[in-house]
């Protein structure tokens, strides 16, 4: 699976983002991160196999989200659907700036 | 990669004006941000050239047509969520008021059925597509989904026939409004 790690200042939390590569709620979501300078991993998932696939959906239905993208992972408890800004800001407690 | 590219090379600009044709025979607009209007934009010219149809750019198609085909842009779920929320999924099509009044856009919850999004990722169910189409469909309207059963709408101006929940914003055939368009119930006679 290939997971891309990007640096930032800001790694007071671990994040994993479920994202698609040619969506633009996941782009918006991606530039967000990278802005805030957060230290995060992400997954584009319609560049996984489909055996990746299914165990990412596996692991979003197990932490009792839905199967939509993007997909927030925070400290590996905290699952965010959708690009919902306030709600990260919250999570990976970003002030609005 | 799962997918080999597909042959069919498409320009932005021809996704785009497929869009807007799509928008104004439907009485829809484009999202008026362009920055993100062209990231859909080159979402769907990718998808059109990985899978040879313009899937939407915001979910994960498999790359088998009969599973992906009420994805393929405009979605199967284009009209219902520009009813409640004012845009689709993605927020490619917008409705005039939201349009107009610049309103906010912000992401919808997916109004895809759970098993379709299931069957998409599950390898056993995907034997699902060697069905039938007819017998999908039928188990989807009357058994897994009674109250989204369509409804089927006439415009008294040209006698175009839709099934949808609400009637079109525009005739895409004469341009008639809304207002237009009548219930039609079938009876049969004998």
């Amino acid at each position: 699976m290939n997971v891309v790690k990007v640096d930032g200042k800001n790694s007071k939390h671990r994040v994993l983002l479920y994202a698609l590569s040619t969506c633009g709620w996941c782009r918006k979501t991606k530039k967000f991160l990278t802005d805030n300078s957060v230290a995060h991993e992400y997954i584009d998932v319609d560049l996984c196999t489909d055996e990746e696939y299914e165990q990412i959906c596996r692991d979003i239905l197990e932490r009792g989200g839905r199967i939509a993208f993007p997909t927030l992972i925070v400290d590996d408890s905290r699952l965010i659907t959708g690009f919902n800004v306030d709600e990260i800001r919250e999570a990976l407690e970003i002030g609005n700036t | 990669m799962r997918f080999g590219r597909h042959w069919r090379l498409v320009t932005l600009e021809q996704v785009r004006q497929r869009a807007e044709n799509d928008a104004r025979t439907h009485g829809y607009y484009l999202n008026p941000d362009e920055e993100f209007l062209i990231s859909l934009l080159e979402g769907l010219r990718e998808n059109e050239e990985r899978y040879g149809y313009p899937s939407c750019p915001c979910r994960r198609a498999t790359g088998v047509f009969e599973l992906d085909r009420d994805i393929i842009c405009p979605c199967d779920y284009r009209d219902p969520d520009c009813e409640e929320y004012g845009y689709c999924y993605c927020g490619l099509y917008v409705r005039k008021d939201v349009a107009e009044k610049r309103l906010p856009i912000k992401p919808i919850p997916e109004r895809r059925p759970s098993e379709k999004l299931a069957r998409a990722y599950s390898k056993e169910d995907v034997t699902v597509s060697e069905k039938p189409v007819e017998e999908i469909k039928t188990t989807l309207v009357s058994e897994e989904h009674p109250a989204e059963v369509l409804k089927m709408w006439y415009c008294r101006q040209c006698g175009y026939v839709c099934f949808r929940e609400e009637p079109p914003y525009v005739c895409p055939i004469c341009k008639a409004k809304r207002e237009m368009f009548s219930r039609l119930t079938v009876k049969i006679i004998g």
